[in-house]
């Protein structure tokens, strides 16, 4: 879509030449593509020019199997107009660094640990990039979509692993597929682990206690 | 797989001399002897699991570094797995003090995605629900925060509150506390016959007790002395942490969702938006105070025009067909069968959708590539972000002012951690 229909993109597109990539409009709201290397420049211009005081949240998101892979995804809000803006970019699986927004909104400190701590995403400059949400030492990335909704087994604490049920979260899940009948409901276990399933039931019996 | 099952449990404990000198590293190594204080994630006044390490020197705390996580539960990963209105239970459990508040701004989100608008009926409804979710969780809110700057009274007079306020939702919703009340596109069933007056009654007797209760507090001189002046959050402070809410109209910035950008018919509503002027903890309760009554006045407006119709888009390909249908004609049958199975046919795209919930802008950015399952749901979780603001402000204090900070940041670690 052309950017001149919003007249915030055609003053970023100014200011920041070959930087804009995309302007969209979907539901009412505006999503601006863009170069996020320069995303402090665009944020403090926001911030201070534009009246965007309020960082509302920043979202990782993963499309596994197209290139660049990971997406980051930035909400603002000016607080005077009552207007949101959305501003997001790509990184590639490679190299998914990006700078960090904690010095232009103390915010996105929190924001980005998260999903640094769910995407693995690199928020370079940030003053204190560990996990939030997962434990310290935690070795995978859970929001990524080439993590099993059951979890991994680690070697770190092993009791915050749940197996799956035997009906993977219900009769009546199906699985996300892009095609409706690849999203039939699905039953976890088919014949191919029954194998499994019988170790897991095996395993599950209570140890007797000694007796005295 | 059955390797780890069999394993010693045990628990990894997390180191926090490592934390404290990786604090330093960033801000520079302490002068004197310090006291590192470890507070949570068991304590009664963190209402969760939700850790505080605090470095000490003397009683006045130097550094602060609050621990999240310890209730993840992955909501987000759970959310694409399954079809937007499977989703809904789980709303119940992000702020689970007001579960009917968190349904009503899902099902929005995932109706502005599908760009469907719900009729007058139901949108009066939800009013009614989010307003009395309010209610019922500033009630808690207040009363905890209470409790934890000595007055334990109070916390009697709100929970007795509270508690007409859940048989009120467990009539409406069959539920008291997981409601699962909201659908995509509507409502699980209609208002109960002879409902809106016993809310109308319940309003009526309820007034005099919120002024009972400020009484309570306001002239009470220990909370009081406990609150005033204590955890002052600058206007631009507020903002530039991303504070929502009470939070941020408590330390005077009007911003009010409702206002701001109406939803489900807000804008017919007169009511006010209390703002608070020096940004303390006092002004974080009076706030607090002051908006039940501004949703009281909501709902006496609500309650008295609630208009006529269906509770539900009328999108048959979207919305599970009335049972008496589905028993009797072939296409409903049919109908359901997909709906049940397949989910709605969501258009591709991306919508960022935020209510004003009690703790804050509760807000879900729905990422679709179509089909019956969101390819990304992130939560904006309001007690998350209101949390972080705890290092800006906590030094200085003493550790007494800790519990009382906490409370008037009125925070839900199911909310906070997902």
């Amino acid at each position: 879509m052309s950017a001149l229909s919003f007249p915030l993109a055609k003053e970023i597109q100014n200011l920041f030449p070959a930087k804009l990539l995309e302007v969209k409009e979907f539901r009412g709201e505006w999503t601006l593509i863009m170069d996020l290397a320069i995303i402090q420049e665009v944020a403090r211009f926001l911030k201070e020019e534009k009246g965007f005081s309020l960082l509302l949240d920043i979202s990782g998101v993963d499309h596994l199997g197209e290139e660049p892979r990971f997406e980051v995804v930035y909400h603002f809000y000016n607080l005077e107009k009552g207007l949101p803006l959305r501003i997001k970019g790509r990184l590639s699986e490679s190299n998914p660094i990006v700078p960090t927004l904690s010095f232009v909104y103390p915010t996105a400190n929190w924001h980005e640990r998260e999903a640094y701590d769910m995407f693995g995403i690199i928020f370079e400059g940030h003053p204190d990039l560990r996990r939030i949400l997962m434990w310290e030492g935690y070795p995978y990335f859970p929001l990524r979509k080439d993590f099993p909704v059951e979890g991994k087994p680690t070697d770190q604490s092993p009791i915050a692993f749940a197996r799956p049920a035997p009906l993977d979260g219900g009769p009546f899940v199906s699985s996300p597929a892009p095609l409706s009948d690849q999203r039939e409901p699905r039953a976890k276990w088919d014949e191919e682990n029954l194998e499994e399933l019988e170790e897991i039931k095996e395993s599950e019996k209570l140890p007797l206690l000694p007796k005295e | 797989m059955s390797e780890h099952l069999t394993r010693e449990v045990r628990m990894e404990v997390p180191d926090v001399g490592e934390l404290l000198r990786r604090a330093e590293e960033i801000s520079g190594a302490p002068e004197g002897e310090r006291l590192v204080l470890n507070m949570g994630p068991s304590h009664p006044s963190t209402h969760g699991v939700f850790q505080l390490i605090l470095e000490l020197d003397g009683e006045v705390i130097t550094k602060a570094i609050p621990e999240v996580g310890y209730l993840h539960r992955g909501d987000e990963k759970i959310a694409e797995n399954m079809h937007y209105n499977q989703f809904v239970p789980y709303t119940d459990r992000l702020d689970y003090l007001a579960p009917l508040a968190n349904n009503v701004v899902y099902a929005c989100a995932v109706e502005k995605l599908l760009g469907w608008e719900i009729p007058p009926r139901a949108q009066v409804i939800r009013v009614i629900c989010a307003e009395i979710a309010r209610i019922s969780s500033h009630l808690m809110g207040l009363g905890a925060y209470a409790m934890d700057c000595g007055a334990v009274s109070v916390f009697l007079y709100t929970f007795t509150e509270r508690e007409k306020i859940y048989t009120l939702i467990e009539e409406l919703t069959g539920a008291r506390f997981t409601t699962t009340y909201t659908r995509i596109g509507g409502l699980s069933r209609d208002l109960p016959p002879g409902w809106p007056e016993k809310v109308k009654e319940f309003v009526k007797q309820f007034l005099p007790k919120v002024d009972e209760i400020e009484g309570l507090l306001t002239k009470n001189k220990i909370f009081v002395d406990r609150t005033q002046n204590i955890g002052v959050i600058s206007k631009e402070d507020a903002i530039d942490y991303g504070l929502t809410g009470p939070n941020l109209r408590g330390s005077g910035v009007n911003h009010d969702l409702r206002k701001k950008n109406p939803y489900l018919g807000y804008e017919k509503y007169d009511f006010e938006v209390p703002l608070g002027s020096v940004g303390d903890c006092f002004d974080r309760y009076m706030v607090r105070i002051e908006e039940m009554r501004q949703s009281c006045r909501i709902l006496q407006q609500a309650l008295s025009d609630i208009p006529m119709g269906p509770i539900a888009v009328d999108e048959p390909r979207g919305y599970l067909p009335k049972k008496a249908d589905v028993l009797t004609k072939m296409e409903e049958l049919i109908q359901h069968f997909i709906i049940a199975t397949q989910g709605v046919d969501a258009p591709v795209g991306e919508v960022y959708f935020g209510g004003e919930n009690p703790k804050g802008e509760l807000g879900f950015y729905i990422v679709s590539k179509g089909g019956g399952v969101p390819y990304r749901l992130k939560i904006r979780s309001p007690s998350f972000v209101n949390l972080s603001i705890l290092p800006k402000i906590l030094p200085g204090h003493l550790l007494s002012d800790v519990v009382a900070i906490l409370g008037s940041l009125d925070f839900v670690m199911g909310e906070c951690d997902r």
